[in-house]
């Protein structure tokens, strides 16, 4: 007999933190300091010594090292270091799952799980970097002006909307009720900017299918959490907050290119969200609310899907305004605001948000607190998604 | 300049530093689509690899297709992401998949009028676009409906 792959239960969230949120360009501090201020904001928020954190986790292309970030804050004694494979926001959940693999396994005691990104310092995403020559993946894009995110995911978007008849009323929904839990949220970069169904439609194209709206904002920001494991986190001042189940990976092929994955129209998350839900020992009908990784709202629509919450057919019914916002919406959606409306921090603002949902504490409070979903980006590889719990869903 | 779908000042491709796709883009070049297939079992591959990912025979042989192929699927581009094309919009861009190469897929250009329709399935065929002056030179590939 098997024995069970599992962390279940064993690793919490004690506590979380992040900088002040800009527009790109906005921020009067790098992206490092803005890091640190997130770190030492969630130190705080847990009760801890910054000197005592002994592990380091974060993602794909986060450019502020571990090594400089234990000396900046006189870490005593350094242990674990993992970095998530894969670009974008696909290592969101997966850095939080290496953190607490890595305190389940013995190799740390207390970890950080932070990202730090600062688009006015270091080039925004939506424009292609400056150069003459490219290779690889991109050199069968560029000279076609496939540059950029918007252009990368529109064609996998495109396909999955015909696949399935999604309309566009299914796009503007997740748009709007991002908004919408954005202008309860203080934090957030659109709050007090309320999104309209006819300014969204009047809204300028980005790339067909995609209007301005459907896409991720361009921020200045960085996000924190400390992971411990339960024994010790029942000692801790904020309410736990237990790691009850996370995957990472890709389907067969995902990664060929240029845009040869097989299951093309897709989010990447058929499997991984199988081996999430069996370690979670949770269904979707369990799931209070769910953060999910918005670089496109089409991306979205692909996520929930293959999280189980409805079949792709049904997409135009289920995604509505009414069923995506809290409180008692069927899903509440995105309740801080996401990379739509809160800050884009490649979702790592997703994963400090999920755990505020499961302590109570969002300023879009669902009715079900208990289990609270992540899911990072979509399309691309790896992906990960994590699910969060209250002691009631242990 | 009216040669080309899209204005000079994009990145021209290379060779990764390994070689890979060398013969790709020499058979733009030559007015050739080479796509990898396998000696062993026949599997198309691309982008290319060392290896067949179906058999893990080394070294798939880089086999002449015809240019033409269906939509895969489509994008018509509006923002421009680089400034060589903030006066050229908007653009299309198709994802065309080769029925006689495995239903391996390739990016480019639709020609013809940027604001025409465009459905998925519609059959295309390659049409090849030379960079001469461009340093390093190179050549790509674009698409039209086919007649």
């Amino acid at each position: 007999m098997s024995e069970e792959r599992t962390f279940r239960g064993r690793v919490a969230v004690v506590g979380l933190g992040e900088s002040e949120y800009f527009r790109f360009g906005r921020s009067p501090h790098p992206e490092f300091k803005l890091v640190l201020q997130a770190v030492l904001a969630a130190c705080s928020d847990a009760g801890i010594d910054p000197t005592n954190i002994d592990g380091f986790a974060s993602f794909g292309e986060d450019r502020n090292d571990a090594v400089r970030l234990a000396t900046a804050l006189g870490v005593k004694r350094m242990r674990s270091t993992t970095m998530q494979w894969g670009g974008g926001g696909g290592g969101c959940a997966a850095a939080v799952a290496n953190g607490a693999a890595a305190i389940n396994s013995g190799l740390a005691q207390c970890v950080v799980v932070y990202r730090g990104l600062a688009q006015g310092q270091f080039g925004r995403f939506g424009q292609a970097a400056p150069k003459t020559t490219v290779s690889g993946d991109m050199a069968y894009q560029m000279p076609y002006g496939v540059l950029a995110p918007p252009q990368k995911f529109a064609l996998r978007v495109q396909r999955f909307m015909h696949e399935h008849n999604v309309g566009r009323e299914a796009l503007r929904a997740i748009a709007l009720a991002s908004n919408r839990h954005a202008q309860a949220n203080p934090r957030a970069v659109m709050h007090g900017k309320p999104l309209t169904d006819d300014a969204y439609d009047a809204s300028r194209w980005i790339v067909e299918p995609f209007r301005l709206f459907d896409c991720c904002m361009e921020n200045d920001g960085a996000g924190a959490i400390i992971l411990v494991s339960a024994e010790k986190a029942r000692d801790f001042a904020r309410p736990p907050v237990y790691v009850l189940g996370a995957a990472s990976g890709a389907e067969w092929r995902a990664g060929a290119s240029p845009h040869n994955a097989p299951l093309y129209g897709s989010a990447n998350y058929h499997s991984v969200a199988k081996d999430l839900y069996d370690m979670a020992h949770v269904l979707p009908v369990d799931v209070g609310s769910v953060q999910a990784y918005e670089n496109f709202t089409g991306g979205v629509a692909m996520s929930l899907c293959e999280h189980g919450f409805f079949p792709p057919e049904d997409a135009n019914d289920f995604l509505t305004l009414e069923n995506l916002s809290a409180p008692s919406g069927a899903l509440p959606l995105n309740t801080s605001g996401g990379n739509l409306g809160e800050c884009y921090l490649q979702g790592f603002e997703l994963v400090i948000e999920a755990a505020r949902q499961v302590r109570g504490e969002s300023t879009s409070q669902a009715t079900n607190k208990d289990v609270a979903l992540v899911i990072g980006g979509p399309m691309v590889s790896p992906a990960s998604s994590l699910l969060l719990g209250s002691e009631e869903a242990l | 300049m009216s040669d080309f779908y899209l204005p000079p000042g994009l990145p021209a491709p290379v060779p990764e530093p390994d070689g890979i796709s060398a013969p790709f883009w020499d058979g733009l070049r030559n007015e050739q689509l080479l796509v990898q297939r396998c000696a062993a079992c026949r599997t198309w591959q691309f982008g290319p690899e060392w290896i067949c990912h179906q058999c893990r025979q080394f070294d798939p042989i880089w086999t002449k297709v015809e240019p033409t192929g269906k939509i895969y699927s489509w994008e018509r581009v509006w923002h421009p992401s680089h400034p060589a094309l903030a006066q050229h919009l908007p653009y299309l861009v198709v994802l065309v998949e080769l029925p006689d190469a495995g239903n391996v897929r390739m990016i480019g250009n639709l020609l013809g009028d940027p604001a025409q329709t465009v459905e998925i399935g519609t059959p295309v065929v390659g049409v090849y676009e030379h960079h001469l002056d461009s340093s390093p030179n190179y050549s790509i590939l674009n698409w039209r409906l086919a007649t």
